[in-house]
């Protein structure tokens, strides 16, 4: 069982209110993404789960028994941090071994989740080696070990995959997911990256500034944004937004049309502009669009095939249905 | 990063330290302030009443004050000017590329290693008597009337037998310290066409003049206490009598402990004087 | 610097560095040769240097009048028991200062080196009546714990530059994985900074080995270490020089040989992590 209830936490630094009273439910099983730009308290609010830091105000509850005061290792939750936090002088057996240890588990216990564990994350041929002899993804796949075999109620993740290169990051995000699936345990996960919230999570907390601006599904973030920052966090590239009169039209302050939702012609539609730079993907092409009157620049997400160049001037097309409408507050306009 | 948990268990650990620190710095320096107001002669008569700060005014207006402050400042100040420059020198000589670099690092550090009884008898004995002295036989050896070293040049001798002894801890921190400059900056410099001379003073002393600040601050502290070198050549006579040995000489030899008392709370407030100095460096740094 | 050097140079640096080198070390060299020689040989006029008797007898002579042995176990008691003694004391408190900083750490810190300047003259004569009062003068105890008080800021201070260097992600893991506060310490972070102990150890072991004030002036016959034994060759012994000598290899000889093994570690921790 793993349900993480947070009612009215607070946290100060001194003067420095990092997170104003806010309230969260995490259900069972679930996988949970704090998302937000850096500095936003993401970390903070997890590192309050966690134990690490004390709340200021509020209380925290784990399967409705208050947890708020009891210290991090009776919590019954794991964490991976950002770094690994591996322990360098021990091997990786003794490195997953070692919240067993200290939990007082049996030799034969230990040795069964140590090969499981090791088994799963495909760390059999490492166990005898030390964190420092291995490479980043296998460090990151010790210390999810390390989480594993203490059989938590829930798994804290602190931006683990932010040590990583691209390649890899992929690599290990598919391998938690599949591992979230396999376990059904909660997870909560702390990331700067929308592209990571976006593929892994089962609800994301969009945090800015220690308040929660949306609690919701990937898709319903992507598609009915609570207001304006969340429309600009969530989705690659951003979304463009138009203020003035062009809104006007759509009786809003400000509207948002993404990317993928213009379409591009050389000579038909309602927007024009000059292309100043064009970036091919092969599977797709950017357009940054200047001139249009409309805003600085219009991304706009076309075809690979699509052949505009530097100084072409081209026509765009919003596609009337998936504009999203934002009042002066920068609130969604239902 | 903390939790209260953890904050009131690191006051917890914090206390030993904080205790014993706290009970040897106080406890000594509320005796010293105490008999620095005394008459107090354990051996004539014992405790012989307040005398207010008589003490202090006899120990600034004796005639051996003025001359102990002069031979400390020299001392300190002799040795200080000798290690920094040499140091320098030392350090990049050193950094050059050659062979056997660890060998020759090794035999620099030596004196540091030595302990100041045994180099001051070492160097009083076998390099500076004027009879069987190695210097007198060098001295000999180019017709050269042989020099009392002790006598003669007293101050200059323990100069540089202190001298000797701290050069490897300057050499070894500047030599650091000239490491840690990055090689590009010099090519760069080089790039834009400065001479090597030039390189050493716009780059590489700039860059060493922290270092060079961290040796002087901490050399002047164990400078200003030096003991067993005095204690073992000269014994403070020929003009050698720093302020420390003559707090020493007061307190054990004439055995006027409210007159050493008073002296040795002039030294404490000189030393920090010193001691703030330092401190606003190696504070900044902690900021850093 | 990846770049060429001309093999002239570098014999020419090579030459230069060699002899100040000698010339620094001469000094010791010297001392240990003359330990070799009989006292004529030691005095002759011109001086020998490498082609004369070499002979032991020194070092008999010296041990059979002084009891070397005596003053050298003194020493690594008082120098082993006051460093052992005071990391115990400093690492719990390096690691609160290191780790759970608060604002005044920093002035802790900084008062915790300034005891460390008060000139030890200053407070000679109290600390020679509590000596006395306590039953403590001319003892080992004694000397170990003025020793270890002595120390103890330097060895708090490099234990806590030490300790910095460490990540505290690592003992917020050991904290999560179920590790109460003594366990922390004792598996993760003493282990993991096991060179930075040893290489504080070592420089307090040297500090304490050469400390000559509170040496000399705290002991008598019965606790004098190495420092104590060769002032006593102060004179007239002084004159015997390869009896000095061998006295002198003799008191100097275990610290060098440490020193020149942990030289490399030594150079962190003497610079106050000021210098990098």
């Amino acid at each position: 069982m793993g349900r993480i209830t947070l009612d009215k936490v607070s946290k100060r630094f001194g003067d420095v209110e990092v997170i104003p009273p806010l309230d969260l439910t995490i259900e069972d099983g679930e996988f949970t993404v704090f998302v937000g730009p850096s500095g936003c308290g993401k970390s903070t609010l997890l590192r309050l789960i966690a134990g690490l830091e004390d709340t200021t105000s509020g209380q925290i509850r784990i399967d409705s028994q208050d947890a708020t005061h009891v210290p991090p290792a009776k919590r019954g939750l794991a964490m991976v941090f950002q770094s690994y936090a591996l322990y360098p002088h021990m091997s990786v057996r003794k490195n997953i071994a070692f919240p067993m240890k200290m939990a007082g588990v049996s030799e034969d216990e230990q040795k069964r989740r140590i090969e499981a564990a090791a088994n799963a994350l495909n760390l059999t041929d490492y166990l005898d080696r030390r964190p420092g002899q291995l490479s980043g993804g296998q460090r990151q796949r010790v210390a999810i070990g390390r989480a594993i075999v203490r059989e938590p109620s829930a798994f804290l993740f602190d931006e683990p995959l932010s040590n990583l290169d691209a390649a890899l990051r992929v690599g290990m995000r598919l391998e938690i997911s599949e591992l979230h699936e396999r376990l059904k345990t909660t997870m909560i996960y702390v990331t700067h990256d929308q592209v990571e919230a976006m593929t892994m999570a089962d609800k994301i907390v969009v945090l800015q500034a220690g308040v929660i601006e949306q609690v919701g599904s990937p898709l319903e973030l992507y598609h009915e944004p609570r207001n304006k920052f969340v429309a600009g966090f969530i989705g690659s590239p951003k979304m463009n937004f138009i203020e003035g009169a062009e809104a006007g039209k759509h009786g809003a302050h400000t509207i948002g049309i993404r990317p993928e939702h213009i379409a591009v012609s050389a000579d038909e539609g309602p927007w024009s502009g000059v292309v100043s730079v064009s970036e091919h993907l092969g599977s797709d092409t950017f357009f940054h669009v200047h001139d249009t009157g409309l805003a600085e620049t219009i991304t706009v997400r076309a075809d690979g095939e699509v052949g505009f160049r530097h100084g072409d001037r081209i026509r765009l097309t919003p596609r009337a249905e998936l504009i999203h409408k934002f009042d002066e507050n920068g609130l969604r306009i239902a | 990063m903390a939790t209260q948990h953890s904050r009131s268990a690191a006051r917890l650990m914090m206390a030993p330290a904080v205790v014993l620190l706290l009970g040897w710095m106080l406890v000594p320096l509320i005796m010293t302030l105490y008999f620095s107001f005394k008459k107090y002669l354990p051996l004539r008569g014992g405790d012989l009443g307040w005398v207010g700060f008589d003490n202090y005014v006899r120990f600034v207006t004796s005639s051996a004050f003025w001359p102990s402050v002069l031979a400390t400042l020299a001392i300190v100040g002799g040795v200080l000017v000798i290690t920094v420059v040499f140091g320098v020198l030392l350090a990049i000589l050193l950094n050059q590329p050659m062979w056997g670099q660890g060998i020759v690092r090794i035999l620099v550090i030596a004196p540091f290693f030595v302990m100041p009884t045994v180099s001051a008898l070492v160097w009083k004995n076998m390099f500076m008597d004027p009879v069987n002295g190695l210097f007198a036989h060098l001295w000999k050896f180019f017709g050269a009337q042989p020099v009392e070293w002790l006598s003669q040049a007293s101050l200059q001798s323990i100069v540089m037998i202190v001298s000797w002894q701290w050069l490897p801890f300057a050499t070894l921190i500047l030599l650091t310290a000239i490491q840690s400059l990055d090689s590009e900056q010099l090519e760069a410099a080089e790039m834009d066409g400065a001479s090597p001379l030039k390189r050493f003073a716009y780059i590489t002393l700039p860059h060493l003049s922290r270092a060079i600040t961290v040796v002087v601050l901490i050399q002047t502290i164990f400078l200003l206490a030096i003991f067993a070198e005095i204690f073992v050549t000269t014994q403070g006579s020929f003009g050698t009598r720093t302020l420390t040995y003559l707090i020493y000489q007061r307190v054990l030899e004439s055995q006027n402990v409210g007159l050493g008392s008073a002296g040795g709370v002039y030294a404490i407030i000189l030393a920090n004087i010193v001691a703030i100095f330092l401190m606003r460096i190696v504070g900044k740094n902690l900021d850093a | 610097m990846a770049r060429a050097v001309t093999q002239q140079r570098k014999i020419i640096n090579t030459v230069l560095a060699w002899g100040v080198g000698l010339l620094i070390f001469f000094p010791i060299l010297w001392t240990i040769l003359t330990s070799f020689k009989t006292e004529a040989q030691a005095i002759s006029d011109p001086p020998v240097f490498l082609f004369f008797d070499w002979t032991l007898e020194n070092y008999a002579v010296v041990q059979e009048r002084s009891d070397y042995m005596r003053y050298l176990w003194n020493s690594v008691i008082i120098a082993g028991g006051s460093t052992v003694l005071g990391i115990i004391v400093a690492v719990p408190a390096a690691w609160s200062m290191a780790f759970v900083p608060s604002t005044r750490t920093k002035d802790i810190l900084l008062w915790m080196l300034s005891t460390k300047m008060l000139p030890a003259v200053g407070v000679l004569y109290p600390i020679y009546l509590i000596f006395i009062k306590l039953g403590l003068l001319d003892s080992r105890t004694g000397l170990v714990i003025v020793l270890m008080l002595m120390n103890l800021p330097i060895i708090v201070w490099m234990l806590y530059t030490y300790f910095r260097e460490i990540p505290g992600e690592i003992l917020e893991a050991a904290r999560m994985d179920g590790a109460t506060l003594k366990e922390e310490i004792l598996y993760v972070l003493t282990p993991m900074a096991v060179p930075g102990i040893a290489s504080t150890l070592l420089l307090n072991f040297i500090l304490a080995w050469n400390e000559a004030f509170w040496t000399l002036n705290l002991t008598a016959a019965k606790a004098a270490p190495l420092t104590a034994f060769i002032a006593s060759y102060s004179s007239p012994e002084g004159l015997f020089y390869a009896k000095l000598s061998a006295a002198s290899t003799m008191a100097i000889a275990p610290i060098l040989i440490l020193g020149w093994f942990s030289q490399k570690q030594l150079v962190s921790g003497l610079t106050f992590g000021a210098v990098k």
